[in-house]
């Protein structure tokens, strides 16, 4: 079976003013139908400029070095912007961090989600509104009917944020990339959301990359787990895998550091130094100045990648 | 039950000790306009608290709840509709919070706030910024003694003396962090109340700073009202929580009581919300639906009323009054 995305080897810098930032090295991912994904990191490790990437949404300054994207049958990086817009949306759709800057403040919700039939869905004119008030509905919306008639700052977060999902979902999309969907949202709201993305993916197989920065999250609502650090992919496994046995240093210590209900004030660790300079010269494995377990080897190129099991994938020389 | 008993025991666990601070029945009411002209939002409503001397006292709720205004009446940075804040058993709200500012008092309750980044001065120095609330607060004018205190906060919150001449914009967000509290402490208060301190750090320099938090409290013996939306990191520093539903207090209990036996249907809901990977695929009772409305809400309803999942017409009759179980644990709900 092939993968609906199949990341290679993406290399992508940032051209800036102060140097070149190597954003995102070597990096491969693929996801299958129906499957939830979660891209763990801190931030600044390039989770989000690999869901950019993604959808083909890259910034001006922006430079792929190597590899590609594969979404279904398209070559994303070397789409035409036409090819893209017509996928964007329809079969691949993202939904952003912050709900209500992502929303269009000046118009109202209802309106917000025809545009997004009308571009995609062969629909007749009279049938959008009927559409959206079903869109809203589907992700439980309470009286869809009166909240189409809503602007983004009459609702509360958690509220723009299923608009935003709704929009996403109503053309039914293949793959959906979801941007930290819950930062900012109460824990309440932060749970009804994640199980309507994953109701979503269970009843209409559809994929989902999770890009979030809690591992207590994605290790509830992930099939996989990609956990990154510093523009690299450390280790990828299956959740229960990933959690129970990381092999990456990395990923053994973002666990300890995680709160759970578990955890005490003493037992939480903390991750010695910070994340590398990326736009100076960097060791071929980026964690080495932080790692404890660093040897000589660790600084050889190319770093490989060691299968532990065929879908456990660790980066590093001298795994746990 | 008594509203007075309801009080001593929400309150504290050994309440022969005179809290270091205490709230009776404070409340805070906006007049709001629009097609609402002429209503009130209740912001805090009615809200009892006590917090001992060296205590560690947790706050949550959603956001909307109230957490943010309870703070800053707390802190007296506003004043409140009604009620009394009592500070070693000496009622400071006698006083506008205007008043308030230009009292020694002021220096004993300090706030750290939220995010670091927004709350320093970008164009103070680090010195500076520790410095401030020593010279508006104790009036310290002397050089050479206000830089020995300066450099005596920044060493108990672990901040390098080489970074003391930096601006904020040059420094990470641990450290930034590390500013914020030093300049709460630097004052030494009784209390420092800590707004979501952590929310805008990745996990592994929030576990640098929780532990500091922790050290810090042992080494000053300084009280803190911690506020958080994340229960996993409350339940790390504080020995009591406090949860609060749209301007009320709705349970209080020591940490282990709320979350092993978790009364009232909110606090469960929000227990049940923190993601677990060892509960992966648990279909857990969820909350959903909005919140009433906080303008002019009827008195004689629970605030919970339409989003509790066993609310009966009771409910809608009569507002349950805080009640003690066992000997440190209040709920308010008729079927706690």
């Amino acid at each position: 079976m092939t993968a609906l995305l199949a990341i290679e080897d993406l290399s992508l810098v940032f051209r800036t003013r102060h140097g070149t930032v190597r954003a995102l090295e070597d990096v491969s991912l693929s996801v299958e139908r129906g499957e939830i994904v979660g891209v763990v990191g801190e931030s600044g490790s390039g989770k989000s400029v690999l869901a950019y990437a993604v959808m083909g949404l890259q910034d001006a300054a922006a430079q792929v070095q190597r590899g590609s994207i594969r979404f279904g049958g398209l070559d994303v990086l070397a789409a035409s912007e036409q090819a893209l817009a017509a996928v964007r949306g329809r079969e691949l759709a993202m939904i952003f961090q912050s709900p209500r800057t992502a929303l269009n403040p000046i118009r109202k919700v209802g309106c917000q989600i025809e545009d997004i039939l009308r571009q995609h869905a062969a629909l007749r004119r009279s049938d959008l509104r009927r559409h959206a008030i079903n869109a809203l509905a589907r992700v439980r919306i309470p009286d869809p009917e009166r909240r189409c008639e809503a602007y983004p700052f009459e609702l509360s977060g958690g509220m723009c944020q299923r608009v935003m999902i709704a929009m996403a979902l109503a053309c039914s999309p293949f793959l959906l990339i979801a941007d930290e969907p819950t930062t900012g949202l109460d824990v309440t709201t932060q749970a009804v959301i994640m199980d309507l993305i994953r109701d979503q993916s269970r009843s209409t197989r559809m994929s989902t990359l999770l890009i979030t920065h809690d591992l207590g999250l994605a290790g509830e609502y992930c099939d996989r787990i990609a956990v990154m650090h510093a523009g690299h992919l450390v280790e990828v496994a299956a959740t229960e895998e990933l959690l129970s046995r990381p092999a990456h240093p990395y990923t053994q210590q973002l666990l300890a550091a995680t709160p759970t209900p578990r955890s005490t004030v003493g037992g939480l660790v903390s991750i010695p130094g910070q994340l590398p300079d990326l736009r100076a010269e960097l060791p071929a494995c980026r964690f080495s100045a932080r790692c404890r377990r660093h040897v000589p080897l660790c600084d050889e190129r190319p770093l490989p990648w060691t299968a532990l099991s065929p879908a456990h994938l660790v980066r590093c020389r001298v795994p746990l | 039950m008594d509203r007075a008993v309801a009080r001593a025991s929400g309150a504290l666990p050994g309440a022969a000790v005179t809290p270091l601070l205490e709230a009776r029945a404070l409340t805070k009411r906006y007049p709001i306009g629009g097609r609402h002209k002429g209503a009130m939002l209740y912001a805090v409503d009615a809200v009892d608290l006590a917090i001992a001397p060296g205590e560690c006292v947790g706050l949550v709720g959603e956001s909307g709840c109230g957490k943010s205004t309870l703070v800053r009446l707390l802190a007296r940075l506003i004043d409140p509709s009604s009620g009394t804040i009592l500070l070693d058993g000496k009622e400071t709200t006698a006083v506008s919070q205007a008043t308030f500012t230009t009292l020694p008092e002021r220096a004993r309750i300090q706030v750290v706030f939220q995010d670091p980044t927004e709350s320093l001065n970008p164009s103070f120095r680090v010195f500076d910024a520790i410095a401030d609330p020593l010279r508006r607060l104790l009036g310290l004018r002397d050089k050479g003694k206000l830089a020995m205190r300066v450099h005596h906060a920044a060493d108990l919150v672990g901040l390098p003396r080489e970074l003391i001449q930096r601006y904020p914009h040059q420094l990470s967000g641990g450290q930034r962090a590390r500013v914020g509290i030093a300049r709460a402490i630097a004052v030494e208060p009784s209390l420092l109340i800590l707004d979501e301190p952590t929310s805008a750090l990745d996990v592994s320099v929030q576990a640098v700073i929780l532990r500091l938090l922790d050290d810090l409290r042992t080494r000053l013996g300084v009280s803190y009202l911690f506020v958080s939306h994340d229960l996993n990191v409350v339940r790390l520093l504080c020995s009591r929580i406090i949860v609060m539903y749209l301007g009320r207090v709705v349970e209080a209990a020591p940490t282990e009581v709320l979350f092993g036996a978790a009364r009232h249907p909110y606090t469960r809901a929000l227990i049940g919300a923190i993601p677990d990977p060892a509960r992966r695929g648990e279909a857990r009772p969820r909350l959903d639906g909005s919140p009433r409305s906080p303008i002019d809400p009827d008195p004689d309803t629970c605030r919970f009323y339409g989003r509790c999942p066993i609310a009966t017409e009771r409910c809608a009759a009569a507002m349950p009054e805080l009640t003690l179980f066992g000997d440190a644990h209040v709920v308010a709900c008729h079927f706690a």
